[in-house]
């Protein structure tokens, strides 16, 4: 029985149950609602249904939030990604509008180097703020969210650029393997970015940084310069994110790109357990909240929620998981139960809320 | 740990202090700046208008802004244009800031409809006119503004309404209607949901089955059509709230394998360039139009409201509707 109930403390103790928890919740709160739901079907030689449309949205949320954990990490934050996405995908449209074929892979390859080598700069510029010259990361990153969305509207000129580039509509809404183009780049950066981290001793030096930046450069780690490189590598991952919005509508709109994306995907880190001081970061974790925003909003279309209630209704959802998901808070609920009790309670609690 | 925590957020908050603090001290110089200018120029005689414009959305809201910039030119009107970029925040410290300024008439295009009876109140108080444009605002104080000039979005609703109420008139069974609504709590989104709904009332058979918020984007439409398409198998008509919505619900149409225009008719609300291309190629099937081009009946009221003569409380833009061959027709000489 104790040992049982370790063991049943030891799963519920892992950080990413409690958000697996709500995503399994919400989606069977989905199921619930409409039985097809889950349902997947192949149509045109690849997958077709909302969950494969969750898939492909979260992809863009998937790669800011990556950039965004590394950047938390360090005890930073990143407020300018939404903007840099709609840089970035403003110029790559941009460019190919002006191309006299648009479909040529070549100059779809062109735009997009151009855009992310914008990004670097961008992300540059960033580092060398916070890193170089020492300004509050939230104040650096504030200068470039506004006016990065100024400087969009300016490569725009305010209007909506529509493009018609089969190769670059493929980053947003193409397919590989019947797999939507954008989820499966967004695991492959997953995939590097984790593997540079936890298979090196980098991501120890990232958080090593975020702990006490001046404790590391003492123990000789070079902080300045880790510093200043997540910043560049959550603006190439807002880039990219850019390109697979602009990609999913076939075209830049310099206002609506990324708008809140920052905030989303600073909702996606924490809700995978990393904590805002820095000094720890969770990628899985990180995933796992973004499939969960996404999924959030899929829910609100795919059930028909009112719109004048569907952000109350996000609201009570992100309220939910952050407590459920806070020691301190479940300590205090369990302590009201009568002993033995094993803590399910939590669990039940949040499945009454979820479908209100 | 939880010290080192504290300390950042406190060193934080201070910094957002200090840039809060930052950038209201550089918008007060950008102030006395253009107030001069405005003083002097009165010496003149020339009318000032202070203008907040809700942003660069669309192609729509950028017509909006040439046609005022151009005509107030035509009219030898000097325009202090502002653009709130959709943060009513920022639209009322424009307006706040044109009170400061004391131009002549101050006119509008608010970003949501409720929340302005303070700064209109200080309008009135600082005896400024105010003129709204494009959208209302919900305050029940209407000696708060001197007219409103803009669509009737009701009317836009219900002729886009009418229109389908006439071509399904033989239907027998029930038509499944889906509806992209606009930005919630946006004047055109609640009053184009009223208008359509008053009209397709004529007919039983005529149904909304779903209706949510696109946000008036092609992103937002598209994401909620993909999900309308899989929770619904029969969808007849699509009403978008506007151009761009329905864009980017025909890309979720044709990926869930049906054909736009035919399969799901499709009735938006703009009449932008994009959107009347889509009517034109058979995509869309019917656009009531939303004319941005008011400057000219703009600078005429505001020249009104500056002499003191009386104005009418409500001025509607002139506007039409578009089927498939108007389209055509009228494209080649689309000025947005």
């Amino acid at each position: 029985m104790s040992t049982a109930r370790t063991r049943l403390a030891g799963v519920t103790g892992h950080r990413l149950f409690w958000p697996l928890v709500v995503l399994v919740v919400l989606l069977a709160a989905n199921t619930v609602y409409r039985p097809s739901f889950l349902s997947v079907e192949l149509k045109n030689g690849h997958l077709y249904g909302s969950l494969i449309d969750i898939l492909r949205l979260s992809a863009p949320l998937i790669l800011v939030a990556l950039g965004m954990s590394l950047v938390i990490a360090t005890g930073g934050i990143d407020l300018s990604v939404g903007s840099v996405a709609a840089v970035c995908g403003a110029i790559a449209c941009l460019y190919i509008s002006e191309q006299p074929d648009q479909n040529s892979l070549g100059g779809v390859l062109t735009a997009v180097a151009i855009a992310f080598g914008i990004a670097l700069l961008l992300g540059a510029w960033n580092g060398i703020l916070v890193a170089g010259i020492g300004i509050q990361p939230i104040i650096a990153t504030l200068i470039l969210m506004v006016a990065g969305r100024g400087l969009a509207q300016l490569v725009t000129s305010g209007q909506i650029i529509t493009i018609n580039s089969e190769p670059y509509k493929t980053i947003g809404v193409g397919h590989l393997l019947t797999l939507p183009f954008a989820i499966i780049i967004a695991l492959a950066v997953t995939l590097v970015v984790a593997l540079l981290t936890r298979r090196t001793a980098l991501g120890m030096i990232i958080e090593a940084v975020g702990g006490n930046a001046e404790a590391s450069r003492l123990a000789g780690v070079r902080s300045r310069r880790i510093t200043f490189l997540v910043y560049v590598v959550s603006a190439a991952c807002a880039a990219v994110a850019g390109f697979m919005m602009t990609a999913n509508v076939s075209s830049a709109d310099g206002n609506a790109v990324g708008l809140w994306v920052e905030l989303d995907a600073i909702l996606a880190v924490v809700i995978g357990g990393t904590s805002l001081v820095g000094g720890r970061f969770y990628l899985s974790g990180t995933i796992v909240g973004a499939l969960i925003i996404q999924t959030l909003t899929t829910s609100v279309y795919a059930m028909n929620i009112d719109p004048q209630t569907a952000l109350l209704f996000k609201a009570v959802v992100v309220i939910a998981v952050c407590l459920i998901q806070a020691p301190a808070f479940r300590a205090r609920f369990r302590r009201r139960q009568a002993p033995g009790v094993p803590p399910a309670a939590p669990v039940e609690k949040q499945k009454e809320q979820v479908p209100a | 740990m939880r010290k080192t925590g504290t300390t950042i957020t406190r060193r934080g908050f201070g910094a957002i202090l200090a840039a809060g603090l930052m950038a209201t001290s550089l918008a007060a110089c950008g102030n006395s700046d253009t107030g001069s200018e405005a003083g002097d120029s009165k010496g003149d005689g020339q009318i000032v208008l202070g203008f907040s414009q809700v942003g660069a959305e669309s192609g729509w809201r950028t017509a909006n802004t040439n046609s005022i910039k151009e005509s107030a030119e035509k009219a030898g009107i000097k325009l202090q244009f502002d653009d709130a970029q959709q943060k009513q925040e920022n639209q009322i410290k424009a307006i706040r800031n044109f009170i400061q300024q004391k131009v002549d008439v101050i006119a509008f295009s608010p970003v949501v409809e409720s929340g302005w009876d303070t700064v209109l109140k200080e309008a009135k108080d600082a005896k400024i006119p105010v003129i709204l444009t494009d959208r209302a605002v919900d305050s029940a104080d209407k000696s708060l503004y001197k007219t409103f000039i803009g669509s009737d979005f009701v009317k836009e609703g219900r002729l886009a309404g009418e229109w389908l109420v006439e071509q399904k008139k033989a239907a027998t069974g029930p038509v499944n209607i889906v509806e992209l609504q606009g930005t919630t709590g946006s004047a055109p989104a609640n009053d184009r949901k009223k208008g359509f709904a008053e009209a397709i009332a004529a007919n039983p058979n005529l149904k909304v089955v779903a209706s949510q918020s696109g946000d008036f984007t092609r992103a937002g439409g598209k994401q909620v059509m993909e999900q309308f398409l899989k929770a619904n198998p029969k969808i007849d008509v699509l009403f978008a709230h506007n151009d761009d919505m329905g864009l980017g619900a025909l890309e979720a149409i044709t990926a869930a394998g049906k054909v736009p225009g035919k399969d799901i008719t499709i009735i938006t609300i703009d009449a932008v360039k994009d959107g009347m291309q889509a009517l034109a190629d058979g995509k869309f099937n019917f656009i009531a139009e939303c004319s941005p081009l008011l400057g000219d009946q703009l600078m005429d009221l505001v020249k009104k409201v500056k002499a003191g003569e009386e104005v009418p409380a409500r001025v509607e833009t002139q506007e039409t509707t578009f089927t498939q061959e108007q389209a055509k027709a009228a494209l080649p000489t689309r000025k947005y």
